[in-house]
């Protein structure tokens, strides 16, 4: 049995401008009064403002039997999509949030876990290093991928989204797992390097652009397929670490247009071929 | 006007023989002076410095830090930013970067560590305009720029042709046109193929079209530059660059002026100074970590600098910046276009991002941003070199510490550089760490070496100034110097130099950063914003042989995208301008 902080932030109504709160999270939360709370700061544009200005702040302590990592969890019992940074660089405890959530959740997290019952926004789980991150619903562009400019990204932890992913999920992914359970649209996995990217179902083009190494798996239909890759064979239910996929896979490797070895393999469905 | 008083400092002024005497430094109206008055004392703001060290204010003489390249850089690089931001203050900008920095971050993070003076090492002609405008708004430094000169068409044609005087009579009038401090050759003869996709790669080969060989644009340019009688001599950047082996191509490159003798012929007054304060050199060469490669691949790649430094120890025409390599990530940016793109095919595999561009009739240059690791042999060997190249160097007023900022390394890293010249167990401690070949196929785990406090002095600011013509009035506490003095925590009495941490922290950090006499930085806080100045270099030549020139100039001016009239860089592109008159009739030793 151990103690756990529990922390209930209610939105207070409509967000004009949206609101920066990096300071949403498990790390800075753990230890603080309901009072310390309401004080936390947040920007709103170029302006500082206090939590307690958008959020009913309720705080207490809980027992419980979850051995967890026993600091603060966080719920959020609402609508937060215009609130960006909830969970930005968290290495413990956990958030909850019963609405959508706005752009960069969960970037740079590197331990802990996020649930977000709704969408979320662009740059989730940018540059994560660990952790978990689950959408119940859709995210936008740059899923789980790496910082504009940087061809460095994902390096560990996993990225469950429920519903469909937008362009540029995965860049520059080095490690870690996202699975998608429905569609992407552009680039998804665009210069990955390591790690596992699943597709539940269809993706646009550009699968794997620029990819030096990691899987990618898509189930469904690619509309466009990237000219840089070269069959190598096929597998029957494939093993992608500690998961099996059902039936029968064309192997790709690429992409030839940037390496003349390159270790990126791709998996597409034959069925849907 | 202000008067100050820095007390009981332990002085390290090597232009004028002083290695660590507890003495006080005076400064009036920003000038050093020997002594003040009674009542100019009474009212001095007094900086007690007692167990403390006091160096003149740092100088750069080599860095990229404004222009065209840089910015390119910066736009490639938004991941640069994210993670080195610094927030306004109630004097100061805002600002972003690490290895390419915003301009005022720039300004403010040199001052933070004692330095008051950066010379941008390569600005294109065509791109002066771009270049001052990023100087008129970098705080906090007194700056100056050198111009590229090494593939230029109109100096091509001229100096293959032997028409000396033609060739001096035009880079006098670009020096004045682009607001320019000194010639800057970049790859002489090469980066002119490299506009049809080659380069040259010997001293005697000639280039495509203007049959002229980097031999003949070497010599050229360091007799013009003395027949002109700039503060700077010809700054070199030789050829091969960044190719195994090359450490021989740079040696013989350098003999090449070895007979021009230095001749400055400024129009300025002289600070005080007991050693001459008068350049010793006819060839500064840059960053020589790059062009001291041995080996004859990748596979046998080795350190060439044994070979380079004892050339350079027999000789008395050559000064030397080293380019050092302190690991991590950096932005390569060169005028060396092709070099560039060597890199890009070395470090390409993935599809590496670069940029490289062709300046007209001028000269190229090239951006690629570059990560050096302790793990990788190549990148362990080039910090060893760049150490072995100032080490190896008995004579320290033939070296200056850089690390080309940001091709080997970002100038906030000097730092850590100068504990690995004072410290033999620091290197040992990161050799340790690299790669096996850092030590194995260098000299460097031989060398004994530990360089003092006087040494480092020299490195950073009085030999960089001397070296660069600006020793008449920076680098030194003589009197009539300007008054930068840079107080770094450090008790030379109680001094470790195994302390490395300490080392680190005293020089990123200075106790007080003085310009003008002002306290601009305390502890590495900005206090004060300065003025700054901006050198440049106005050459005396005879008007008809202008006159000659400048219709060569007209009648191959329909290259150029630009018109003729707009070519020049107006005066409101500078901001307390301080022209130097060359070759005047006052001027002269």
């Amino acid at each position: 049995m151990v103690l756990i902080q529990k922390v209930k932030l209610s939105p207070k109504g409509e967000i004009g401008i949206m609101v920066e709160a990096e300071s949403i999270s498990p790390d800075s939360f753990a230890g603080k009064s309901e009072s310390d709370l309401c004080e936390i700061a947040v920007w709103q544009g170029p302006r500082e403002a206090k939590l307690a200005e958008f959020f009913e702040i309720e705080s207490w302590d809980e027992e419980t039997t979850d051995d967890g990592d026993g600091t603060a969890e966080i719920l959020i019992d609402g609508d937060v999509s215009r609130v960006k940074r909830i969970g930005q660089r968290m290495t413990k405890g956990r958030i909850e949030i019963l609405g959508s959530a706005g752009m960069h959740l969960g970037s740079e997290m590197a331990g802990g876990e996020i649930r977000v019952k709704g969408n979320a926004g662009p740059w989730a789980g940018m540059n994560m290093r660990g952790g978990r991150l689950e959408v119940g619903g859709d995210v936008g562009d740059h899923a789980g991928s790496a910082y504009r400019g940087s061809w460095r990204g994902m390096s560990g932890g996993k990225i469950l989204i429920r519903g469909n992913a937008r362009s540029q999920l995965g860049g520059g992914m080095a490690g870690g797992e996202i699975v998608v359970e429905g569609s992407v649209e552009n680039f998804c996995g665009i210069r990955q390097n390591g790690g596992l990217i699943l597709v539940g179902k269809d993706a646009v083009r550009g699968v794997g652009a620029e990819m030096t190494g990691g899987t990618i798996a898509v189930l469904g239909k690619i509309q466009n397929f990237t000219p840089g890759f070269v069959q190598a064979g096929s597998e029957r239910d494939p093993a992608l670490g500690d998961r099996t996929l059902e039936g029968k896979f064309s192997k790709f490797l690429g992409d030839y247009a940037i390496s003349k070895n390159p270790k990126g393999v791709l998996y597409v469905q034959e069925a849907v071929i | 006007m202000s008067t100050m008083v820095i007390k009981n400092g332990s002085v390290f002024d090597p232009l004028n023989g002083i290695d660590g005497e507890v003495m006080d430094v005076f400064i009036k109206d920003g000038e050093v002076v020997g002594e003040l008055s009674g009542s100019d004392l009474k009212r001095a703001e007094v900086i007690e410095a007692r167990g403390k060290t006091v160096m003149p204010g740092g100088v750069d003489s080599h860095a990229h830090v404004a222009g065209a390249k840089v910015n390119a850089g910066r736009l490639m690089r938004p991941e640069d930013h994210i993670g080195s931001v610094r927030p306004r203050t109630e004097i100061t900008h805002s600002g972003s970067g690490y290895t390419v920095p915003s301009v005022y971050k720039q300004g403010y993070d040199y001052s933070a560590m004692g330095y008051t003076t950066v010379f941008e090492a390569a600005m294109p002609p065509l791109e002066a305009r771009h270049t001052h405008e990023e100087m008129r708004s970098t705080p906090m430094l007194d700056m100056g720029a050198y111009l590229v000169l090494g593939n230029n068409w109109f100096l091509m044609r001229y100096l293959h042709e032997g028409e000396i005087d033609k060739a001096a009579a035009y880079v006098a009038w670009m020096m004045k046109t682009h607001k320019a401090y000194g010639i800057k050759c970049v790859n002489p003869a090469g980066v002119e193929n490299w506009g049809w996709g080659k380069n040259v790669h010997s001293l005697d080969q000639p280039n495509i079209h203007f049959e002229v060989t980097a031999r003949e644009v070497i010599r050229g340019l360091a007799e013009v530059n003395e027949r002109l009688g700039m503060p700077i001599s010809l700054h070199l950047h030789a050829n091969n660059l960044g190719h195994p082996g090359n450490w021989e191509i740079t040696r013989d490159s350098l003999a090449v002026p070895g007979d021009v003798g230095p001749d400055q012929k400024m129009g300025v007054e002289w600070a005080e100074t007991k050693l001459d304060p008068h350049r010793a050199q006819s060839v500064y060469l840059a960053h020589a970590q790059f062009n001291a490669f041995g080996g004859t691949s990748w596979r046998d790649f080795e350190s060439g600098a044994e070979g380079l430094a004892k050339y350079v120890n027999k000789v008395d025409h050559v000064v030397i910046d080293n380019g050092s390599v302190p690991f991590g990530p950096a932005t390569c940016m060169t005028g060396d276009g092709p070099s560039i793109h060597d890199l890009y095919v070395l470090a390409g595999i993935g599809g590496q991002k670069w940029s490289n561009t062709d300046v007209e009739l001028e000269c190229g240059s090239g951006v690629i941003p570059f990560t050096y690791l302790k793990a990788n042999p190549i990148s362990a060997i080039q910090w060893a070199i760049g150490l072995e190249m100032l080490l190896l160097v008995d004579d320290p007023w033939k070296t200056i510490m850089t690390t080309d900022h940001p091709n080997g390394g970002v100038f906030t890293q000097y730092p850590q550089v100068i504990a690995w010249l004072m410290s033999r167990r620091a290197r040992d401690k990161t050799a340790a760490e690299c790669h096996k070949w850092g030590y194995d196929r260098s000299s460097l785990g031989g060398v004994e070496r530990e360089m003092s406090l006087f040494e480092i002095a020299i490195l950073t600011r009085a030999n960089a100034a001397r070296t660069i013509g600006m020793a008449y009035q920076k680098g030194h506490l003589g009197a009539g110097a300007d008054g930068d003095v840079t107080v770094y925590d450090i008790d030379p009495e109680k001094f470790d130099p195994n302390e490395v941490e300490k080392i680190v922290r005293a020089f990123g950090r200075a106790e007080y950063t003085i310009k003008d006499g002002k306290v601009v930085a305390r502890q590495g806080e900005v206090v004060a914003v300065p003025e700054a100045r901006r050198y440049y270099c106005e050459p005396q030549v005879d008007e008809g042989l202008t006159e000659d020139m400048l219709a060569d100039v007209k009648g191959w001016f329909k290259y150029y995208t630009i018109g003729f009239e707009n070519y020049p860089v107006p005066d409101k592109y500078l901001r307390n301008p301080e022209p130097i008159v060359i070759n005047g009739p006052q001027g002269g030793r």
